[in-house]
């Protein structure tokens, strides 16, 4: 057993922690506080900490800048439809190599593993002029697709390495007494690839939301979602640290919030199984 | 066990999949191979479909393609560095006996979750600018001159922002390893007397190297695409320019197509150098 450790050396250590943990976190709190200033307070020097007349009106100001609400919900129809979208596509397949494996399981895994690996760039232009030639270019129903695709790679795995816990017995059991493929899948094999399925949903809802290179380059104004109208405000414009600041805080809080329940699914999903 | 049956239905199951995503690096890629041949500048209707290797050979001999190389070995070093010993110091950090460790753990992983333009930016105005930025204050503060970061500094701040979201992976991932450390083995080491670095050395790095390796492959993987992060800073100037980022630029703004697939090619090609060995270790485990 481990040795009793003694309340000092504990003490000691969760400053340490504390003072990293604050360290990195401090960027957002920052982001945070500012969105809560005026203009002015926002830049003032020295700058104001917690002692400063809280204000609301950059959150209002954001919401009533035009395309905010657009984005805002081009962003949730992108990410959640290009991931249901996968779950749809990916479900079946993840199934199929977690319980009737064959010789290729192995090699069609590390094979779409290796897609999610194809740089980007690679396949800009002619993106873009498929795009055009379908007359999708900055539709959401494009960026649905194209997220779907870039991600797909990482929900199968997903969902494999979870499939793979669920034990095959049950199965072979549910079999013996007569369960078909349907009822296989709907009333054994459901219930119990809930959680894996539900996590593998969450971390792809991120990803998609957080997505930053198609978003930005196949969208102009229709589709644009939070990404692209984030990085409208490079361009300075007079004083705009506290509405920059509030515009920030309502595209990450949805997701940091979702991100903190993901925390152990980021791992399996990131890594491909690679580290346990 | 498995009946024909099954077996194709299982078949059945896995082909759409296969399929979209078979179209999906296939059309795209072959177009910018064929694309890559070619005289194409869409600006100046010029097409002539075969040129044979002069855009690589015009794309690889220019001065852009090579500061391009040397900026992304920069950046995907720098940042690499910083969020592997970091990484690995945070973990071991994070695993120590403490109070409130969840939450701890949450401050320190939220940065992974912020959209890469909301960093980007919010560093960018609110710590690196010179005339508000929090750090001119900090450098005011201590009777120094204020230090413009994103134009004396460029290639640091981009790294400092990058760093910032990759730092979390990193520790999340090592910790994981770390957390699966027979602790036994290192109490009998500090029993028999190791001390605290040579229990590091001998112990904790071996067995963290594995998780190591894996953080490093897929996280270059990710940052040799690094984008919004230059998009919305430096837009590419004072030598920040990745092989990415010139080869957005060649295809995108100056729409020399013909020039910028070929450096697309190259870009995959080399990003595929670095998946093999990503997908060798990837691949033996899904043996055990």
């Amino acid at each position: 057993m481990a040795r009793a450790i003694t309340t000092k050396q504990k003490l000691i250590w969760t400053v340490l922690a504390w003072t990293f943990g604050l360290l990195m976190f401090f960027p957002i709190l920052w982001t945070f506080l500012t969105s809560f200033k005026t203009e002015a307070a926002a830049i003032s020097d020295p700058p104001v900490w917690l002692f400063f007349d809280w204000t609301f009106e950059n959150y209002t100001a954001v919401q009533e800048r035009s395309n905010y609400p657009k984005a805002l919900m081009n962003s949730i129809i992108i990410a959640v439809g290009s991931t249901f979208l996968g779950i749809l596509i990916a479900v079946p397949a993840a199934w199929s190599m977690a319980f009737v494996p064959g010789k290729r399981t192995k090699d069609i895994l590390l094979w779409m593993l290796s897609t999610k690996m194809l740089p980007a760039v690679g396949v800009l232009y002619p993106l873009v002029l498929l795009a055009k030639w379908l007359g999708v270019m900055d539709s959401r129903i494009l960026l649905i697709v194209v997220l779907m695709l870039i991600n797909l790679p990482i929900i199968v795995w997903m969902l494999y390495t979870y499939f793979k816990e669920i034990p095959g017995e049950i199965l072979e059991a549910s079999r013996m007494d007569g369960a078909d493929l349907r009822a296989e899948i709907l009333y054994v094999l459901t219930p119990m690839a809930l959680p894996g399925i539900a996590s593998t949903v969450l971390l792809n809802i991120i990803l998609a939301w957080n997505e930053a290179f198609w978003t930005i380059l196949l969208t102009t104004v229709n589709a644009a979602p939070l990404t692209a109208f984030i990085a409208s405000f490079s361009a300075p414009e007079g004083l705009f640290y506290a509405k920059l600041s509030a515009a920030s805080m309502m595209a990450i809080a949805p997701i940091l919030v979702m991100g903190w329940f993901s925390q152990k699914q980021l791992v399996r999903g990131l890594t491909f199984g690679a580290v346990k | 066990m498995a009946t024909m049956h099954s077996r194709s239905a299982a078949r059945f199951m896995i082909t759409p999949a296969v399929f979209l995503l078979l179209v999906w690096m296939l059309v795209p890629l072959c177009m910018t191979l064929y694309f890559s041949f070619a005289d194409y500048r869409p600006l100046r209707a010029t097409f002539e479909p075969w040129i044979g290797f002069d855009n690589y050979l015009r794309f690889v001999s220019s001065s852009s393609f090579w500061s391009s190389i040397v900026t992304t070995l920069w950046m995907v070093g720098g940042i690499l560095s910083i969020t592997i010993v970091g990484g690995v110091l945070m973990a071991l950090l994070l695993d120590r006996p403490m109070f409130g460790q969840g939450i701890v753990r949450i401050l320190v992983i939220a940065p992974f979750f912020v959209m890469p333009t909301v960093s980007a930016l919010v560093w960018k105005n609110m710590f690196f600018n010179v005339d508000n930025g929090l750090f001119s204050y900090l450098y005011k503060f201590f009777g120094a001159q204020p230090f413009d970061f994103l134009s004396q500094a460029p290639m640091l701040s981009i790294i400092v922002i990058v760093s910032w979201q990759w730092l979390p992976f990193a520790t999340l991932i090592l910790l994981t390893a770390v957390q699966s450390l027979d602790s036994e083995q290192l109490e009998a080491a500090e029993m028999d007397g190791a001390p605290v670095l040579s229990r590091f050395r001998f112990i904790i790095l071996p067995h963290l190297s594995r998780a190591i390796t894996v953080v490093i492959l897929i996280q270059t993987i990710f940052l040799l695409s690094i984008f919004a992060e230059i998009f919305v800073t430096t837009n590419g100037a004072f030598g920040t320019r990745t092989l990415t980022y010139l080869v957005y630029q060649r295809v995108l703004e100056s729409q020399n197509v013909g020039l910028g697939s070929a450096g697309g090619i190259i870009a995959v090609i080399l990003a595929n150098i670095v998946a093999i060995f990503l997908m060798r270790i990837v691949g033996k485990n899904l043996d055990n």
